[in-house]
């Protein structure tokens, strides 16, 4: 995972100074190392509540978004199925772990339940997957809201399992070294890790030979097919890899509410990570990350100013809705194209341009 | 040992591409009607004919784009008729498109060091390139090959027509090809760059045989041995390039009058 891992670096010398930006943009971005230095003291500045309800949160809905981010910006496939499968993952945490429905939780500890969650998550979305890679476009968006839609219902109406609409409660957290675990500040570190690790992973990949391969399959399959690549298995994979980041989400989530109930995996709650990665910008990794962060902050904030101006606090997804359509109309590459534009326009005169840098 | 011997030599003589009555429905229209054609290891011949005579949906059939609706179609010796067009690609058969068919959104680079991993293993590598990546230095070499290590860092979105078409055939010529269909090469290119291209077809080492499809006489006949014509979608006439091109038949169909 270093510079040195890559070729194009070391191949030809001469042409270093223009390389890096291409391989980890991040590394020569000074804003990106005080980003990460305010995550990581964090704990310093915030409190309790703006740690988890704010930080911790957007990072986990964060990680949600980016995988779909990664199939859509690289795959080109808009699955709408990401949060499903986090809410299954979740659910199978629920199932397998220790929480406050005996008769339904089976009660093994953490460090089983958590890896059979992700299996099984993984599992399910590489099958819902290999099903929506038969179709292009508004039907993969449809079969993978179905799926979603049905996984909704049937953890309302299943009690055996899901426990119907109340769901399960009390879920356990892990405790061991004598840490609590859900105490905020090491559940941030937690949270922080784990989107740091998906972060980089999508990052990296997207210059190895599979997300390469990836981003040849969105824009031409046939020719890819012509290369030599078995263009649906590649998609398919894309949907594994996908499906265990958000599985990863899903676990963090459920650890974060101690709880998870059908309310969780809503369609409308679907639709959310669509419109938090698009605002935020699925061209990117960080796009997802940024979207959710508005969304929360919009979530959370909206409802106090709304009621300030007298209007319904409920009304907060009015604004996010507005906010998306202006996005979908100035910037159909999201806050960070917004961004990027801006910087081009106060840097027109400096050398430097960002015209090769899309895709990572 | 005769008989091994002779099997042997069956094989070796295996032509590189064999079809045998194909044809390729679209509805009730006949694209393709009965075409049975056999290309011997290393030839390179031109595929000639008017607008509509299944040029392209022969390239279709032989790459497995559209299978065919019948026949058979045989890649050195091999019945690849039911293959996925990935797997008659990783057994050396390579193709140009028409309409440059590439990947704008990545670099020249990127699109040369994808078609040289398509026909290797590790396509699913979730590893970057190393520092000795022999891919890597195949892709480079590619790229040089075809001229265009200036822009070998920019997205293909911002090339120039001619360095698209260039990059084309680099898509086509990575890892080892034995048998290459190229779907004319040469549309909308400037007389410099036609040069350009005839050297690098006639450059290709003598075992790699090829196919193409061009309108202009001067490129196809100065880089084939020998020519098939085709006229509503079957075979009108195969020979050499001046049987052909002093034929009386073709010459009312396709030289005079057919094609203005």
């Amino acid at each position: 995972m270093s510079l040195a891992h890559d070729a194009r670096v070391a191949v030809r010398p001469a042409t270093m100074a223009q390389r890096p930006a291409r391989t980890w943009p991040e590394v020569n971005n000074p804003a990106a190392w005080i980003v990460a230095a305010i995550l990581v003291i964090m704990p310093l500045i915030a409190n309790g509540f703006f740690l988890i309800e704010i930080f911790a949160t957007t990072l986990i809905l964060g990680v949600i978004a980016l995988s779909l981010m990664f199939l859509a910006g690289y795959g080109g496939m808009v699955s709408l199925m990401q949060l499903t499968i986090a809410g299954f993952s979740a659910y199978m945490v629920a199932v397998f772990g220790v929480s406050g429905n005996p008769n339904i939780s089976l009660g093994w500890p953490w460090w089983l339940a958590v890896p059979m969650a992700l299996a099984l998550a993984t599992a399910f979305g590489t099958l819902g997957g290999a099903l929506a890679v038969r179709t292009e476009g508004i039907y993969t968006i449809m079969i993978t809201l179905a799926i979603g839609a049905a996984f909704y219902y049937f953890t309302n109406q299943n009690w055996a399992i899901f426990n119907g609409h109340t769901g399960i409660n009390t879920v356990a957290t892990p405790h061991f070294w004598g840490v609590n675990w859900r105490a905020d500040i090491p559940f941030y570190y937690i949270v922080l890790a784990v989107a740091a690790l998906c972060y980089f992973a999508v990052e990296y990949l997207s210059r190895a030979p599979f997300g390469l391969a990836l981003q040849g399959v969105r824009d031409n399959p046939r020719r890819m097919a012509a290369l030599g690549f078995n263009v649906n298995a590649h998609r398919i994979a894309a949907y594994a890899f996908a499906s265990f980041v958000a599985a990863l989400a899903g676990v963090l989530q459920v650890w974060n509410y101690r709880q998870i109930s059908p309310g969780s995996v809503s369609v409308g709650a679907c639709i959310d990570v669509l419109i938090i990665a698009v605002v935020g910008g699925i061209t990117r990794p960080i796009g997802p990350f940024i979207g959710a962060l508005i969304f929360v902050l919009l979530r959370t904030f909206a409802l106090d100013f709304l009621v300030r101006l007298g209007l319904d606090g409920n009304r907060f997804r009015l604004l996010i809705g507005l906010g998306f359509l202006a996005i979908v109309f100035w910037s159909s590459d999201g806050v960070i194209g917004l961004w990027q534009r801006w910087r081009q326009r106060q840097g027109s005169n400096a050398p430097s341009s960002s015209g090769g840098r899309r895709h990572g | 040992m005769d008989s091994v011997a002779h099997r042997l030599s069956a094989v070796g003589a295996a032509a590189a591409l064999e079809l045998r009555g194909v044809t390729r429905m679209f509805g009730a229209l006949a694209a393709l009607t009965d075409v049975t054609i056999t290309v011997r290891p290393g030839e390179r011949r031109a595929v000639l004919g008017s607008n509509g005579a299944g040029k392209t949906t022969l390239f279709n059939c032989i790459t497995g784009d559209f299978p065919p609706s019948s026949g058979t179609i045989r890649f050195f010796g091999e019945d690849v008729t039911h293959f996925p067009p990935y797997e008659r690609i990783r057994r050396g058969l390579r193709r140009t498109y028409q309409i440059p068919a590439l990947f704008p959104g990545l670099t020249v680079q990127d699109n040369v060091y994808l078609a040289c991993r398509g026909v290797s293993r590790g396509r699913f590598s979730f590893l970057r390139p190393g520092q000795n990546d022999a891919l890597m230095h195949a892709a480079d070499n590619l790229v040089q090959a075809v001229h265009l290590s200036a822009v070998k860092d920019q997205r293909v979105a911002e090339l120039a027509h001619g360095q698209q078409r260039q990059l084309e055939i680099a898509l086509a010529l990575a890892g080892a090809p034995r048998f290459v269909l190229f779907d004319e090469p040469a549309a909308g290119l400037s007389p410099t760059e036609r040069a350009e291209l005839i050297e690098i077809l006639t450059s290709l080492p003598a075992h790699i045989g090829y196919i193409i499809i061009e309108h202009d006489m001067d490129v196809a006949l100065r880089v084939v041995e020998s020519v098939t014509m085709m006229h509503n979608g079957r075979i009108f006439k195969e020979g050499l390039p001046q049987e052909i091109q002093s034929d009386p038949e073709v010459q009312e169909l396709y030289l005079g009058g057919g094609h203005e």
